[in-house]
């Protein structure tokens, strides 16, 4: 798919075309992103559980920390961070 | 009989028993410290970990601000993992009603040697840009810090240890008696006891007034720079001093992971230590009419704590008339971490005979009870 059907965010200051209604972390791993965030031992996490529970998967998404972005719908130019 | 096993026996090993282990030690004593669980896993754990200058009496004035400087003694030698923050304090003024308080606490801690500037409504926006608009000023004590206190508990045990202490954990003091404890490992004999086990000192000491009064925290993801401060509002005294039923008071600290420590609440419950949802809303409530921002924050855990208190909020250090050879370091409610150093130097002054730091009469154990005589 291209174009017209596919949502643009934004990952780390580059463009990812997203499927529409796929959540952001559905997003990361179809754009090649596994290390979404990195813990406070410096080790990188990524999603898990994918349903909420687990906390693995936060991302910084328009500017607000912490988002569980398994829970989170992309939309168009949303601003996803993995470096938090 | 039972040999004696040390030269004091200290019942305890929160941040208070530690501290006074260490103290003893130094003083060339052979400390024994027992623990029905481990050390800084009881009340000690629970709390926010402020070194804070307080001024609810003179004496409690008197106590911190000695306690503070023991601590900036003590800071060079602690381990990383104490996480210490020289991050001060700002005791926030929400409206002009309020700005001859900040003044009037400004020239008590002056008093007392305790640096400390009023700041005005545009000052306090530029050092905490989080704060909501409108808050009328604050006083900024710049001296003050946080501390992680399980870790500071375990460093003062240690240092204790390397003066020739014992720390014998999971063992669980079931009475005390004159010169003697009876534990689920047996009786211990020392001409010393030091009762230093909080909240439950009057479980082991009939008389003391000592009562739980439970607090909740909450703590969030880490948002690091959400603000630099440790925040109290000025109403924070007024919540601790009445021994109400219950109350909440504003009360954020930043942690040195980034994460939000939020408080405060304080309840007359007994042993429950359960969290009340109720309080807890409240607890937020309040802090979110002062940081805004915080609603948008994630808290990713909440529990509760038992502080030591006492009816004049003051702790009880010193010998205990009722029992021969016992000594009392308990009942610092909600400051036992800034007062651990100097409460521990008081009772090690006044266990060697020594003239002590500070006046130790408002502090005496036996104070209600010879109260309640006259």
């Amino acid at each position: 798919m291209t174009g017209a059907d596919r949502v643009p965010i934004v990952v780390d200051g580059r463009p990812v075309e997203a499927e529409p209604g796929t959540t952001v972390a559905a997003a990361l791993v179809n754009a090649g992103i596994a290390a979404f965030r990195t813990s406070v031992a410096g080790a990188p996490r990524g999603p898990l559980c994918a349903m909420g529970i687990c906390h693995e998967c936060r991302v910084t998404i328009d500017g607000a920390a912490h988002r569980r972005s398994c829970l989170v719908e992309v939309a168009p130019g949303m601003r996803v961070d993995t470096r938090g | 009989m039972n040999a004696v096993v040390a030269d004091a026996i200290v019942v305890g090993a929160g941040i208070v028993g530690a501290a006074c282990a260490d103290a003893l030690a130094a003083d060339g004593m052979r400390v024994m410290v027992l623990d029905s669980a481990f050390a800084g896993g009881g009340t000690t754990a629970a709390g926010m970990g402020h070194l804070v200058a307080m001024d609810d009496s003179e004496p409690q004035l008197a106590l911190t601000s000695w306690s503070n400087r023991l601590w900036q003694e003590r800071s060079r030698t602690l381990p990383p993992a104490c996480e210490m923050d020289p991050c001060g304090t700002l005791w926030i003024a929400e409206d002009e009603g309020q700005i001859p308080a900040v003044e009037e606490k400004r020239a008590r801690y002056a008093g007392h040697g305790i640096a400390a500037e009023a700041v005005d409504a545009a000052g306090l926006a530029k050092l905490e840009p989080n704060l909501r608009p409108g808050l009328a000023g604050a006083l900024r004590v710049p001296g003050d810090s946080v501390l992680y206190p399980p870790a500071a508990a375990r460093a003062l045990l240690e240092s204790a240890l390397g003066r020739g202490a014992e720390l014998r954990e999971g063992v669980e003091v079931r009475a005390i008696g004159p010169k003697e404890v009876e534990t689920s490992e047996g009786a211990f004999r020392a001409p010393v006891v030091v009762n230093a086990a909080g909240a439950r000192a009057a479980a082991l000491t009939a008389g003391l007034p000592i009562v739980p009064r439970k607090g909740h925290l909450v703590i969030t993801d880490r948002y690091p720079g959400f603000c630099r401060h440790q925040i109290v509002e000025l109403g924070y005294l007024a919540s601790a001093h009445t021994m109400t039923s219950e109350s909440v008071a504003f009360n954020v600290q930043p942690r040195a992971t980034g994460q939000l420590l939020i408080g405060s609440s304080r309840e007359l419950a007994g042993w429950d230590a359960a969290v009340n949802p109720r309080i807890v809303s409240r607890m937020l409530d309040r802090a979110v009419a002062f940081l805004p921002g915080l609603a948008g924050l994630s808290a990713i855990r909440t529990w509760t704590g038992f502080r030591p208190a006492t009816p004049d909020k003051l702790p009880l250090i010193g010998r205990w008339n009722g029992v021969d050879g016992l000594w009392v370091a308990a009942g610092h409610e909600g400051l036992g971490i800034t007062t651990s150093l100097g409460t521990a130097r008081l009772l090690a002054d006044l266990v060697a005979g020594r003239s002590p730091g500070i006046d130790p009469r408002p502090f005496d154990p036996n104070r209600a009870a010879a109260a309640a005589v006259a």
